[in-house]
């Protein structure tokens, strides 16, 4: 088993951190939503329309160009609502749960892909290059399986996993029935993955050590003209239990974090349920939070009458804003004024201990001016700085030629924070990769 | 502040001053603006600490600059038992109006640019401001210093997009204007000890025996096979004179111990480069032993120790504050290895082989500036071919 120690990166200590690792139930939830956006690269042509009975595992839509994409309701009930928003876009598409245990069972004797294409787990996988929803029909060259989250308070997937642990195998068998290439397991030092079928590769080293793009990089680097697929242990582990038990579950643990959590801890629910079940009453002051589905780094802003978002396993809760009109931040010398940079004192008293963070940007958007920033925050073989720089002016060769085929957003968005000149990095890397896409089909 | 925000927005009374009021208001309240796509949360950095930061890192080189102008006048009048107060009071007086002047000339014309692109008004010249008395020489008349200002904010930054975005170094620019436009003043006797009173205060006659020109100034005109620097009163200096900086020069470059504090600032806070900064002096030191080697006559500075080469002048000024400059220097970590090298290089070559320029710092910057992409463009070519190789051994 190899090893690979990464020196970049940087591991961001939030106050708010689970301490208690019992997993406690969520309430039951009173409405449940799939939300297209966090599909990205599917356009919904839906299959179901309000008032109509799904049961849980039955498709709601389907990909507008790829008929076999099903998007799948989590949960047995009726069609509430289709919510639109500006031009007729989707914005969500509530169920309001019947309570019945009413769930699809898939014949897995079939062709794989068409198993998991109809499972509704299809859209919970992503590619590389443009880092969307995998195309059928082409075969990956390699798959990559992260099996640790290294974002701020992020949650153990050992403890999400829980018995699905038992599928890993399963799952491994099935994607690696479907690559040329094999399946590439990143786990962090001193988890134990059992998967005689995948190349177990040990990650040491700061988030975004967890990264299926930065664990691809530094393993087996993703070319152009490649495809690879990139999933986590946990869609791993459901693709297992579907080809072992015929259904998929739906049920998820849920790390419910931050500063303004008043007890930080897992809790079972399930996929795309309503915020109110999970959160209410358990905020310091639900005024003035923000409420993140995800990490405070790559995670969706939603709020408390909004829904639990892809990938469904953690919820960060932070303060909008807690120093309104802060009086000459830029002069500050207080260390708790939080900066992974010398220019300010944090560093004397030690970057480890948990800080207060809150959603202001602090700054102004700036032209790059200070060098390096962005290479120290990405443990890849690519200059990053001159990637973003191509991406920007639109120059597509440069891009292709820099290496834009290797990333997703997600592995600028360190960068994103630690970035002096507050550039939006990964709406930057998304719009290059979206527009790649376009040019090249 | 927010009282009074409704005027200076589109359609009130203010509105052609909107830019200023938000320079304003985010120099003194950090803004509020809360993440909208993306991460979550920031850093507490942003280009408002890094410039101050280097503006601290400038402030020993500018007080002790203070100090030596009024040190040198004092002594070019022959009141050399003055107090260090008064030197230093006489100093600041003489050089308080150059800094007014740049940086009410630069903001002022940043404010104008900022408002008519309806832009944030950004703040890269709160270094370039400052770093323009240090290295104008302290008798340069005001009105040069005004329109070599102008002139490098207008035509070195703000046509090429503004602060990031300039290729030359926009104080160095203010620099080799005032050098090529105005060169008899910017040289020999009269350019770098104050004589005359600032503000009635320093009143004297010069002393008969008075010689202002710098140590290279000296070197560049000497004749014959030895070589002796002297101070305004004609008695020698040593290399430790340079170091601690009491000798004839720009404002800020005398003292090497000055901008060494300045150094240690820029390299802790890891706001410079440390690759560029080292490598300067590695390439100074170098090309200084190398021409070391063969003194001559006819190139006189070839007969200065490496160590007095990079003590007297600009030189390390250079490579502390102007070298470093990220926005015109080499961006990648290989590229800055050999732009440093190739500027403490290039500073020695035209110092010793080219009398017409007895200071090479400013323009081996400026080379530099105009090859640093070149650098980077060939470190990020191995990258791509890298890349393109990867793809072609699979195939």
């Amino acid at each position: 088993m190899a090893t690979v120690r990464l020196k970049k990166g940087f591991d961001i200590h939030l106050l708010g951190a689970i301490t208690d690792n019992t997993i406690v139930d969520a309430a039951s939830p009173t409405s449940v939503a799939v939300v297209p956006d966090d599909f990205h690269g599917i356009i919904p042509r839906m299959e179901k329309k309000e008032g109509e009975h799904v049961a849980a595992g039955e498709p709601l839509y389907h990909d507008k160009n790829y008929e076999a994409i099903k998007v799948v309701s989590p949960v047995s009930g009726t069609v509430k609502e289709v919510r639109r928003g500006e031009r007729r876009h989707i914005d969500a598409i509530i169920i309001a749960p019947d309570g019945d245990n009413d769930i699809v069972t898939h014949n897995i004797m079939g062709d794989a892909e068409q198993v998991l294409l109809q499972s509704g787990l299809w859209v919970m996988m992503r590619q590389r290059p443009y880092d969307v929803v995998p195309v059928p029909g082409i075969r990956p060259k390699n798959v990559f399986v992260t099996a640790f989250d290294s974002a701020p308070l992020a949650p153990d997937l050992d403890i999400v996993l829980g018995e699905k642990r038992q599928y890993i195998q399963k799952g491994t068998e099935v994607l690696s029935g479907m690559t040329d290439g094999r399946v590439y397991i990143g786990i962090r030092d001193g988890q134990d993955i059992v998967a005689p079928n995948a190349e177990v590769t040990t990650f040491v080293g700061p988030h975004p050590a967890g990264n299926t793009g930065v664990q691809a990089a530094n393993t087996v680097p993703v070319n152009k003209g490649e495809t690879v697929w990139t999933i986590d242990i946990v869609t791993l582990a459901r693709i297992g239990e579907l080809f072992t038990t015929g259904k998929v579950s739906h049920d998820t643990v849920v790390a419910v974090t931050g500063e303004m959590v008043q007890q930080p801890r897992y809790v079972k629910s399930i996929m795309g349920s309503d915020l109110e079940s999970i959160l209410k009453g358990k905020l310091t002051d639900a005024n003035c939070s923000r409420i993140i589905s995800g990490n405070v780094l790559t995670g969706s802003q939603v709020e408390m009458s909004q829904w639990l978002r892809s990938p469904y396993r953690h919820i960060t809760v932070i303060p909008e804003n807690n120093k309104p009109d802060e009086f000459m931040g830029w002069a500050s010398i207080n260390p708790k004024r939080f900066s992974i940079y010398r220019t300010f004192t944090t560093w004397l008293c030690g970057l480890k201990k948990p800080v207060s963070m809150d959603s202001r940007i602090k700054g102004g958007e700036r032209a790059i001016v200070r060098t390096g920033e962005y290479d120290a925050m990405l443990p890849m073989d690519i200059y990053g700085e001159f990637l973003i720089k191509a991406i920007i002016s639109g120059d597509i060769d440069k891009m292709e030629q820099l290496g834009i085929y290797e990333i997703a957003p997600e592995d600028f968005a360190l960068a994103e924070f630690a970035d002096t000149s507050k550039l939006e990095l990964q709406r930057i890397v998304r719009e290059g990769l979206d527009k790649l896409r376009a040019e090249m089909s | 502040m927010d009282k009074i925000q409704p005027s200076f927005r589109p359609g009130g009374k203010l509105a052609k001053l909107e830019s200023v009021y938000d320079g304003m208001e985010t120099f003194l309240f950090t803004p509020n603006a809360t993440s909208r796509s993306g991460a979550h949360i920031h850093d507490g950095n942003d280009l408002k600490r890094t410039m101050i930061t280097v503006v601290v890192a400038l402030l020993p080189a500018l007080l002790f600059g203070m100090y030596n102008i009024g040190y040198q006048h004092y002594l070019a009048i022959g009141q050399a038992d003055a107090s260090w107060f008064t030197m230093f009071l006489y100093g600041l007086l003489a050089l308080l109006p150059v800094i007014v002047v740049s940086y009410a000339v630069g903001l002022g014309i940043e404010f104008i640019g900022a408002q008519i692109h309806h832009k944030e008004i950004q703040e890269g010249f709160l270094v370039t401001g400052i770093l323009i008395p240090l290295i104008v020489p302290i008798n340069t008349p005001l009105w040069m210093t005004a329109i070599a200002t102008a002139f490098a904010v207008i035509f070195a930054k703000e046509v090429f997009g503004g602060t990031g975005m300039n290729i030359f170094n926009v104080a160095l620019i203010t620099r080799a204007f005032l050098f090529f436009a105005y060169p008899s003043r910017m040289s020999g006797d009269e350019a770098f000890v104050k004589m005359d009173s600032a503000f009635g205060m320093g009143d004297g006659s010069v002393i008969d025996t008075f010689t202002g020109a710098t140590p290279l100034g000296q070197v560049a005109t000497n004749v014959g096979d030895s070589l002796q620097m002297t101070n305004i009163l004609g008695e020698p200096i040593s290399c430790m004179d340079a170091f601690i900086g009491l000798i004839p020069g720009s404002p800020g470059e005398t003292s090497m111990i000055a901008i060494l504090l300045g150094a240690a600032l820029l390299l802790i806070t890891g706001i410079a480069s440390w690759r560029i900064m080292c490598s300067v002096f590695v390439g100074g030191l170098a090309m200084s032993a190398l021409v070391h080697v063969l003194p001559s006559a006819t190139y006189p500075a070839s007969m200065l120790d490496p160590w007095t080469q990079l003590c007297l002048g600009g030189f390390a000024f250079g490579a502390v504050f102007m070298a470093t400059d990220p926005v015109t220097g080499a961006r990648t970590n290989v590229g800055q290895y050999i732009y440093g090298f190739l500027i403490g290089v290039f500073a020695i070559l035209i110092r010793v082989y080219n009398s017409g320029y007895p200071e090479g710092m400013m323009l081996a910057i400026l080379l530099m500036n105009a090859f640093a992409p070149l650098i980077d463009h060939c470190v990020v070519s191995s990258n791509i071919k890298r890349r393109a190789r990867r793809v072609a051994t699979k195939e």
